[in-house]
């Protein structure tokens, strides 16, 4: 494929991606799933606003927000390119695109603008509201955006590939739900609703493995006072070892991901679409 | 994510790169495991040629496609698409073939214009001066018969709807070659006949297209030359008509004769009836000559085929047991 092919497909998946982000806003599920969790995190955020983070007389709810912006980021580039690109396997939307000249590539950039538009929408559903209802957010200077928007970006390099490549791995999208429950654990061990220094050591350890933690971190240091870092661990925003973390699954994941996906797009063929149809539909009946 | 970076091997010389071939396979054979599906298949096809791929399920005439769109590697064997080994074809080989899938609930969200308009964005830059591509948006959808229904959603199309927006994705690039797999499975007759009228259309304009079937009629109306494969090899090639002599299936003869009805099959119809009349003249009456259908050949010859297999299996175990 020389450059300019590449550079010409990849400009129509980025329309591609567009066209695909306003479809998610004129179907009910989609809308569905926009809306409903952003309503559960503010009904949450709205009885824990009056709560104080220990140590501190700062809002709890006020705490949880930034944390909850970073949870969206990791379950978008996680579980929203999984899940789609296991359904998509199997109803043929990636057979289509292997079967047009340079679509595979189109297909996928096409998807990663869909799901950071997603993200940056489902933030936004959550941002907006909050910004009436907690006090002390603080996102009125350039710094506090411009630490958000690298925090975003970092965040879905970092989980956009390993939700590729476990979206390669299942071949039934009916399984990949599984995936969701370790997920569920790393969030509740990763300080998004309550800090963790209250756990056994081992435990923050594990946490700070993973990028929920430092997603959510992150967003904390954009968008809360400089002195909330006192309560966090190490007593600092720690941004540099976001960076760090975050990158090192960017790194594994951008090695990793290609040689995936391109495996899994090799398997691709009208008989195996056609298999899968007939398990779907044994399912459904 | 640079990803799925095909490399682009420079298109491979096959064994004859003759301009007036489209297909050109040689002995081709694919094994899974230990079963071989395919043993040694051999066929060309020319441009503008329609050509029928019959036979059985399981006798791998889905294998076959496969490996010729590209999608599935061949065990062994020598095969030309376009002039390009489909295990090597770049994106420039991909532009000139269509392939019309069996879609189920892709694309879903999108519009019919829309979708197409997008599909066909991809072709754009694989124009030559030959052909324009892609197919100009508000004529393809005519051409489908899907005008009035442009911009509905995917989701929400019949099945039979569904089916023509296959074929309208399959030919959207202008493709110099088509598979079509099943293409008419759930039209109704009105559907069916706009379909073969698209067909002869795109045979016109020099598409050369490689169908499957299991609507033997379809296949008679359609094809320029038929191929019947049974256990792994290619049993049969020709025209229907050829097909038809070589099997020398019986013609049927009915007539009426004093009120009474008689049948008689015969392999030569013509000379039969001749005589008939010669010994009867007037007395005939409700005279029809029924032509073998495809069908009938296709039967015979599966039938005659496996019958063969079985024989020689027989002839080998003897062979083995004496």
């Amino acid at each position: 494929m020389s450059t300019g092919s590449a550079a010409y497909a990849a400009r129509i998946g980025m329309r591609r991606g567009g066209l695909e982000v306003r479809h998610t806003f004129t179907n009910s599920q989609d809308l569905w799933n926009y809306f409903f969790p952003a309503l559960i995190f503010l009904v949450v955020m709205f009885f824990m606003r009056g709560a104080a983070v220990p140590g501190t007389d700062f809002s709890l709810g006020s705490r949880t927000l930034p944390s909850v912006l970073g949870m969206n980021v990791a379950f978008g580039g996680l579980s929203t390119l999984m899940m789609s690109l296991a359904l998509e396997r199997e109803d043929g939307t990636l057979l289509r695109a292997k079967a047009i000249p340079n679509g595979m590539l189109g297909y996928l950039v096409g998807k990663l603008v869909l799901v950071s538009g997603m993200t940056v929408a489902s933030i936004l559903i959550v941002l907006v509201p909050s910004m009436f209802m907690l006090d002390g957010v603080a996102l009125t200077s350039v710094t506090a955006w411009l630490t958000l928007l690298w925090v975003l970006v970092l965040g879905l390099v970092a989980t956009l590939p390993i939700g590729a490549i476990f979206g390669s791995l299942f071949t039934n999208p009916r399984n990949a739900g599984v995936i969701m429950i370790p997920v569920m654990g790393m969030v509740a061990i990763s300080g998004v609703f309550y800090p963790i220094q209250s756990f056994p050591e081992w435990l923050q350890g594990v946490a700070q493995v993973f990028p929920i933690y430092w997603l959510a971190l992150g967003m904390r240091s954009a968008m809360l006072p400089d002195q909330l870092a006192a309560v966090e661990i190490g007593e600092s925003w720690r941004q540099l070892e976001t960076v760090a973390v975050l990158g090192a699954w960017a790194v594994v994941g951008l090695v990793l991901a290609p040689w995936v996906l391109r495996r899994m797009a090799r398997r691709e063929s009208g008989s195996s679409v056609a298999e899968r149809r007939e398990r779907a539909m044994r399912r459904v009946t | 994510m640079a990803v799925v970076e095909e490399v682009d091997t420079p298109a491979r010389e096959t064994r004859r790169p003759d301009e007036n071939v489209v297909l050109d396979v040689h002995d081709l054979r694919m094994r899974y495991g230990t079963t071989d599906v395919l043993k040694g298949v051999n066929f060309v096809a020319r441009p503008g040629e329609v050509v029928a791929l019959l036979g059985p399920n399981g006798a791998g005439k889905t294998t076959t496609i496969e490996i010729l769109e590209g999608f599935r590697m061949r065990s062994a064997g020598e095969v030309g698409v376009l002039g390009v080994d489909p295990a090597h074809g770049g994106e420039d080989w991909r532009a000139r073939l269509g392939v019309v899938l069996q879609s189920w609930r892709d694309h879903g969200q999108w519009r019919i214009r829309e979708l197409l308009g997008h599909l066909g964005e991809y072709y754009k830059p694989y124009s030559t001066e030959r052909i324009t591509r892609p197919w100009p948006l508000d004529e393809l959808i005519e051409v489908v018969g899907l005008t009035e229904h442009a911009d509905k959603k995917v989701a929400k199309l019949s099945g039979g709807q569904r089916r023509r927006l296959d074929v309208a994705i399959g030919i959207v690039g202008r493709p110099e070659l088509l598979f079509l797999d099943e293409p008419t499975a759930g039209f109704d007759p009105e559907a069916r006949r706009e379909f073969h009228d698209l067909v002869h259309r795109l045979a016109d304009e020099r598409t050369t297209i490689l169908l499957t079937t299991h609507d033997l009629d379809e296949a008679e109306k359609l094809a320029d030359r038929i191929l019947i494969l049974a256990g792994g090899t290619i049993i049969a090639d020709g025209s229907a008509d050829e097909l038809t002599r070589a099997m020398s299936t019986d013609a049927e003869v009915r007539w009426t004769r004093d009120g009474q009805r008689f049948v008689h099959a015969t392999q030569d119809p013509t000379g039969f009836v001749r005589e008939l009349f010669r010994e009867h003249d007037e007395a005939i009456g409700d005279l029809e000559v029924r032509r073998p259908s495809l069908e009938d050949v296709y039967m015979a010859m599966v039938r005659q085929f496996e019958a063969g297999q079985h024989d020689a299996a027989v002839r080998q175990f003897s062979e083995v047991t004496r």
